[in-house]
């Protein structure tokens, strides 16, 4: 069940290039799966700034007199998230959470691969703590442009099997892209699925791989959304119904963890001409 | 599907809300209360559901449907202005018939008051829907969206001519029952907007809605190209309020008793406060829903505040009182003296 909530500011600390902000969030924090998401009111009730910010639930606590409270990883890159990293301890914030659909657990313990790119390895704590309570074999491989944009490998490397790390300039770990390694992870675990969180192209790379290897993907998206609940229709990008027929689906409500093999990934950003209520000749 | 709001009910140490009749009419449609979605920021009411009753508020207005499923434009679809948004959605929606099957019947069964907002390509799927709709029972009224500014051929806007305005709506009087209130979804982007309203009242609408978004765009300056897939969009959100403002006041001028459903950026029960004073029966919540999910119910509860604080018992005494004379408002200042020296 998703909930408003007046939550409250606990703390915002530096994480290399990103802040970590820690919440109260009554109702939300209880509820959240790996994957779920949280929007967050910005700039306050007389905001120039209307749309709420989407974040990835990184970790959830039950700390005595605060109830529940969940950490969310934040990546400055506007005005919003400047005015979010600069909140102050017991600052209020406007939650709604969780919301979305989460990652799918296996049902059996089969080995699994999980690949973050930036700050997009968010929600793969708590998916690690669950699959490894599953009995899953968990590796996870992280990726980024540099040392200072990857986030949690300490943290990782304590919940994973193996952790591997690439970074584009070489600055730590494999010089190289995630999938440049997944394939030999997987050969080596033996991996049914493969979870990953991170930028589109990296989300389209790794379902690839995963799909030539007949394991599954189970892919978290990040696209632009104003509401977060299902209403506006913004988020949207083109998704492979059991029917068959092509969708232009919700990353909020449908998404924002999608199948890897259902994402028509080459077409984001498009209509595909076979879209359900596709425009005819001349558009619309 | 449960309601969750946290803070139920009064926060502890405010005021209980004043008694005030909070019920309208358009035509011949009553609503026990004056705030309703504004179509295409509410879906079909489910989702919104979740953060507050939406049986409390006088109607859920639903996102424009058309007679086929439409997949929309191209993402990206939105950008943040400043006290606004732009977007190019492109009337997505999974046309009448699911419509009617799905979204409809579960507002029926749910208890919640429906204006059903329709959208189509011709004057010809106008006729059509309302045909379609004629027989299902759960519609309290049709909003005719004649101005959505996403279209690829900017000379279909209907709303845009006076003359292309009136015929939708002929179109879809002829197809509706007698008794059905037909309102008709403005342009702002008109030179004169009085002239449009006369167009469509002649045309048989009950009454009109204003406005829809005003035509903008954002060049991102990245990439240097638009940033909308659809280039152009419409803007919406407090940054457009005055204009809405200014319509419903200009309209209201002319016509002393149509029905007008006002909107355009209503964030608080003080900004719904300000159509009502300019004319507006009924006011829409759009992108404030964006900001804050819950803020239909709770700009309802402010704006009964509000006219309770002015002294008003029923919500139709506040109805154009704007409009007033000048002289009748400075009497009625003396009498509280407001007048310092």
């Amino acid at each position: 069940m998703t909930v408003q909530v007046k939550g409250q500011v606990l703390d915002v600390r530096r994480a290399g290039a990103y802040h970590v902000l820690s919440l109260t969030a009554p109702g939300i924090s209880e509820k959240a799966k790996p994957g779920h998401f949280v929007t967050l009111g910005i700039g306050g009730e007389e905001s120039s700034m209307l749309l709420r910010r989407a974040f990835a639930i990184h970790q959830v606590h039950s700390r005595g007199v605060y109830g529940g409270t969940l950490d969310i990883v934040v990546g400055v890159h506007g005005k919003g998230t400047r005015w979010l990293v600069d909140r102050r301890r017991h600052d209020p914030i406007d939650i709604v959470g969780p919301l979305g659909r989460p990652f799918v657990l296996p049902k059996e313990s089969v080995a699994t691969v999980l690949v973050g790119g930036g700050y997009g390895s968010a929600p793969l704590f708590m998916l690690a703590e669950q699959l490894r309570e599953r009995g899953c074999r968990v590796d996870v491989v992280l990726g980024a442009a540099t040392e200072e944009r990857l986030f949690g490998s300490l943290e990782l490397k304590r919940l994973a099997s193996t952790l591997t790390i690439t970074t584009d300039d070489g600055s730590l770990g494999h010089r190289g892209r995630v999938t440049d390694v997944l394939p030999g992870l997987m050969e080596a675990n033996d991996a049914g699925v493969v979870y990953a969180c991170g930028p589109m192209p990296m989300l389209q790379r790794v379902a690839e791989i995963a799909a030539e290897r007949q394991a599954y993907s189970q892919c978290a998206v990040e696209e632009a959304m104003a509401c977060g609940v299902g209403v506006c229709m913004t988020c949207v990008l083109p998704v492979i119904g059991e029917d068959g027929v092509t969708r232009m689906l919700r990353s909020c409500t449908e998404g924002p963890v999608f199948r890897g093999d259902r994402v028509r990934w080459s077409d984001v950003g498009t209509v595909p001409a076979d879209t359900l209520g596709a425009p005819v000749a001349g558009g619309h | 599907m449960t309601r969750a709001l946290i803070s139920h009910g009064p926060m502890p140490g405010s005021t209980p809300v004043p008694d005030v009749d909070m019920g309208t009419t358009l035509g011949s449609l009553s609503l026990p209360a004056p705030i309703l979605t504004a179509s295409g920021c509410a879906a079909a009411g489910r989702e919104l559901d979740q953060f507050f009753d939406i049986t409390k508020i006088g109607a859920i207005v639903t996102k424009s449907v058309m007679l086929q499923p439409r997949s929309g434009r191209a993402t990206p679809r939105m950008a943040e202005t400043p006290s606004g948004m732009l977007n190019s959605i492109g009337l997505q929606g999974p046309g009448i018939e699911k419509f009617i099957e799905q979204d409809l019947a579960w507002l029926e069964e749910r208890g919640a008051r429906v204006i059903v907002s329709i959208a189509g390509d011709t004057v010809e799927d106008y006729g059509k829907l309302a045909a379609r709709l004629r027989t299902v029972r759960s519609v309290a009224a049709l909003e005719v969206n004649i101005s959505c500014p996403n279209v690829a051929d900017r000379g279909q806007v209907f709303a845009c001519r006076a003359s292309s305005a009136a015929e939708v709506v002929s179109a879809v009087r002829r197809h509706s029952d007698p008794r059905m209130p037909i309102i008709a979804k403005l342009s702002p982007d008109v030179t004169d907007i009085v002239e449009i309203t006369d167009s469509v009242v002649r045309a048989g609408a009950t009454g009109v809605s204003v406005i829809n978004t005003v035509l903008g765009m954002v060049i991102n300056t990245d990439t240097m190209r638009p940033h909308l897939a659809g280039v152009t969009g419409g803007l919406s959100g407090p940054a457009i309020r005055p204009v809405a403002v200014r319509c419903v006041w200009q309209i209201r001028q002319a016509f002393p008793d149509l029905p007008i459903i006002g909107m355009g950026g209503v964030r608080n029960g003080l900004d719904a406060l300000e159509f009502v004073l300019a004319g507006a029966n009924a006011v829409s919540v759009g992108t404030s829903v964006f900001h804050d999910p819950s803020a239909p119910a709770r700009i309802q509860e402010e704006l009964q505040r509000a006219l309770g604080d002015r002294g008003f018992r029923r919500l139709a005494d506040a109805v154009s009182y704007a409009h007033r004379s000048a002289d009748v408002a400075r009497e009625a200042d003396d009498e509280f003296d407001f007048i310092s020296e």
